[in-house]
């Protein structure tokens, strides 16, 4: 008896819900229609509807984040440990007993300059690579642009990095580096290491939809590059034209320009930036692409 | 302005499946596997890019799971989609919730969908009720200042407005499926998808959700419903369409369809079940054959209310099972299960069992309305789980008798079971 009068007055209330939040009459309203078929080919990005779900982008970043430092006991302090850490062994082994060159700069500094780039790019590479094999229920349920979700996680290292990128300013002042006008390029490297992790990020997320595999090569990959990328040693250990040609990874450009935009060492690397940054926009254009192409498939195979 | 909101035109939807996993395993095949799986990836691969895929030795099969399908409906109709497992009703919401792309054809829509295949998508453990109320509206396609503005009636309608910043992992299941419905019945779209993956939860709650769709439909709102509850299908849909292996068979008022539903269970008193569509089956075994005996003995799919009636499964088991479990359901016409036999619970042993197995089971007096029925043998293992499980595959025909003391001509409106009872005069009392 009691169980009937709960769910009548639920209902009761539903409709006086709708009531209150019921949409204006159609008339006034422009008819919204939308034709599902088949896509052919390569399909537009539709960047568009991308922003008209802006919303739900944050609120997977926000998601993202919220969770990352629930879940965890150190929470935020994992931002700051795993690069700060890094830097530790690297000034050992690298600076110390290697004597690795370093510029003229400190070489703890020297190094972690580069870390906090770095690790913001292989945490959104590599976080972003599962990002569609995690989100599968999501995939399989609901309609919404699919870029969204490894956008959405690489946006949300950006509070890891902000977090690093604050006691890279504590190191500066420690080490008395007082920051040149180059500061005014800061915003672009950090963009150009956006712009590599997501074009990665596309790549390898649509691609592990198909290819299980992928989820073990990305450790082995994340490796590779780091080796094959300026932060435990400078560029400058390279001649020309080598030093240049050492842009086509696009990682050399954000690694350099941040030191040469913090540090202020030596000279502007300008022909490695537009290499890498060319490089770069080509991984994110190509990358959404492919996505864009392959998203098709998502909701049958992940 | 037209009056269509959906209108579907030459759908058809092609999956491709794997081999059947093998029978058995041994550790040369996994071996060979492990070999073949690289070269069957790249194989595979190539077909997923839409080149030449065809490989017949790697039993890459293409199948249509849905194949030219063409309808409209009206504005502020409310259909039902009805049809067995596996004859395209998920496939067909997918493509118009443009979760999956059709392969040819198109489907127009005329306004803003909203499709409700799960309650709580996106749902995360760790986040408070009131971050997953955010969370689950924005995945669902709300706006924010929408979802502020109905997020108290949101929070209302769940009643867990005491827990509403508690993270979600310490909610009971209850309490986790009202808010996650809550969330969704505040989802107002002119056109609604609805999965009957909603009737899950409790029957207060399914009612609910039932009650929500009524309401809907009650606005002149567009309503797809998909689900095997004929019974609900009935009160909620005036039309509804029945798919058969991915295409239409018919189309029309509901009670007229669902008399259609089922009609293609076997009518015969041997029915093989090898190659039934209609099954859940875990690999480890199959259903071979089914027979239906009356209380002589001898085959027949037609028997007399009051009359025994003997059933035989035949089964084939692949690896050993201690004490598996045989069953047999019996549904009414609207598939709804009105009698479960099982073997395990009357007392059937086996001990260690392989290969083939073959049950019999006698009903000695078969009570069931006069009428058709629908049957659905399995075989299970010892916590009944479902080794191989072929549903609604044939018929039952029960016919009208005369009882023992007389006529059992019995109406099934008047109720579903007859069973014998002693009846006497008592002495009254109150004269």
């Amino acid at each position: 008896m009691m169980g009937r009068q709960t769910i009548v007055s639920a209902v009761t209330r539903v409709e006086a819900g709708l009531r209150q939040v019921a949409p204006e009459p159609p008339e006034a309203m422009p008819m919204h229609v939308l034709r599902i078929q088949p896509s052919r080919g390569w399909v537009s990005l539709r960047l568009g509807e991308l922003w008209h779900y802006r919303e739900l982008l944050y609120f997977l970043i926000w998601r993202d984040v919220k969770v990352r430092y629930k879940q965890t006991a150190l929470g935020a302090a994992w931002a700051i440990i795993q690069p700060f850490f890094t830097m530790v062994v690297f000034s050992l082994f690298f600076g110390r007993l290697a004597k690795v060159p370093s510029d003229g700069i400190p070489y703890p500094i020297f190094s972690f300059a580069a870390l906090v780039p770095w690790t913001f790019f292989a945490d959104g590479l590599s976080q972003s690579s599962n990002s569609l094999v995690g989100s599968a229920n999501l995939i399989k349920k609901v309609y919404f642009p699919r870029l969204a979700i490894p956008i959405a996680t690489v946006l949300s290292g950006v509070v890891d990095f902000a977090l690093s990128f604050s006691v890279l300013l504590l190191m500066m002042f420690y080490y008395g580096i007082v920051p040149t006008l180059n500061i005014v390029w800061l915003p672009f490297f950090m963009l150009l290491a956006l712009v590599t992790a997501l074009g990665v990020g596309f790549w390898l997320s649509a691609f592990n939809v198909e290819y299980r595999d992928v989820r073990y090569v990305i450790p082995f990959i994340i490796q590779i590059w780091l080796f094959s990328t300026p932060v435990a040693y400078p560029s400058t250990l390279l001649s020309q034209p080598w030093r240049t040609l050492y842009g086509l990874n696009p990682m050399v450009g954000v690694v350099e320009g941040f030191r040469w935009s913090l540090l202020g060492n030596a000279a502007a690397p300008g022909l490695i930036i537009i290499v890498s940054s060319v490089v770069a926009a080509a991984l994110l254009v190509g990358g959404a692409y492919y996505f864009r192409r392959m998203e098709k498939y998502f909701a049958d195979v992940v | 302005m037209s009056d269509v909101a959906i209108r579907v035109e030459g759908l058809s939807k092609q999956y491709r499946i794997g081999a059947r996993p093998a029978r058995y395993k041994m550790l040369r095949d996994t071996l060979a596997g492990m070999i073949a799986t690289p070269v069957r990836a790249l194989r595979s691969g190539a077909a997923f890019r839409g080149r030449n895929g065809r490989d017949p030795k790697d039993g890459d099969q293409k199948f249509w799971a849905l194949k030219d399908l063409s309808f409209e409906v009206r504005r502020g109709e409310v259909v039902g989609i009805i049809g067995r497992n596996g004859a395209g009703k998920s496939t067909l919401l997918k493509i118009l919730s443009r979760i999956t792309e059709p392969t040819t054809g198109y489907a127009d829509v005329y306004g803003r969908i909203g499709s409700l295949l799960e309650v709580g998508t996106g749902f995360h453990p760790e986040l408070t009720g009131r971050e997953n109320v955010y969370l689950n509206g924005a995945i669902l396609g709300m706006r924010r200042a929408e979802i502020d503005r109905k997020f108290d009636e949101i929070v209302t309608f769940s009643e867990v407005e005491t827990f509403i910043d508690t993270p979600v992992k310490h909610y009971s299941s209850g309490m986790y499926l009202r808010l996650a419905f809550a969330v969704a019945a505040y989802l107002d779209p002119e056109i609604l998808i609805v999965d009957e993956v909603l009737a899950v939860g409790d029957r207060e709650f399914q009612k609910k959700c039932l009650g929500k769709i009524d309401d809907v439909s009650g606005q002149g709102r567009t309503v797809l419903f998909v689900s095997h509850n004929m019974s609900v299908v009935k009160s909620l849909c005036r039309r509804s369409v029945l798919l058969e292996q991915g295409q239409i068979a018919c189309d029309g008022e509901t009670s007229q369809v669902i008399g259609h539903y089922l009609s293609d269970a076997i009518t015969a008193s041997r029915v093989s079940l090898e190659d039934w569509g209609d099954r859940v089956t875990s690999g480890e075994g199959r259903l071979k054959e089914f027979e239906i005996f009356d209380g002589t003995g001898s085959p027949t799919n037609r028997v007399s209310i009051g009359d025994a009636v003997g059933f035989a499964i035949h089964a084939e088991l692949f690896r050993p099972f201690f004490d598996p479990c045989f069953a047999l359901i019996i549904h009414n016409s609207l598939g709804e299960p009105i009698l479960n036999l099982r073997s395990l619970h009357d007392g059937l042993r086996f001990g260690m069992v392989q290969g083939r197995v073959s049950v019999r089971v006698w009903v000695k007096s078969i009570g069931l309305y006069p009428g058709r029925y629908f049957l659905s043998p399995c075989v299970m293992d010892r916590r009944e789980k479902d080794i191989d499980f072929t549903k609604l595959c044939c018929i039952l025909e029960i016919d009208p008798a005369p009882g023992p003391h007389g006529d059992l001509q019995l109406d099934p409106a008047w109720g579903k079971y007859w069973v014998p009872a002693v009846w006497c005069q008592s002495l009254s009392d109150s004269g």
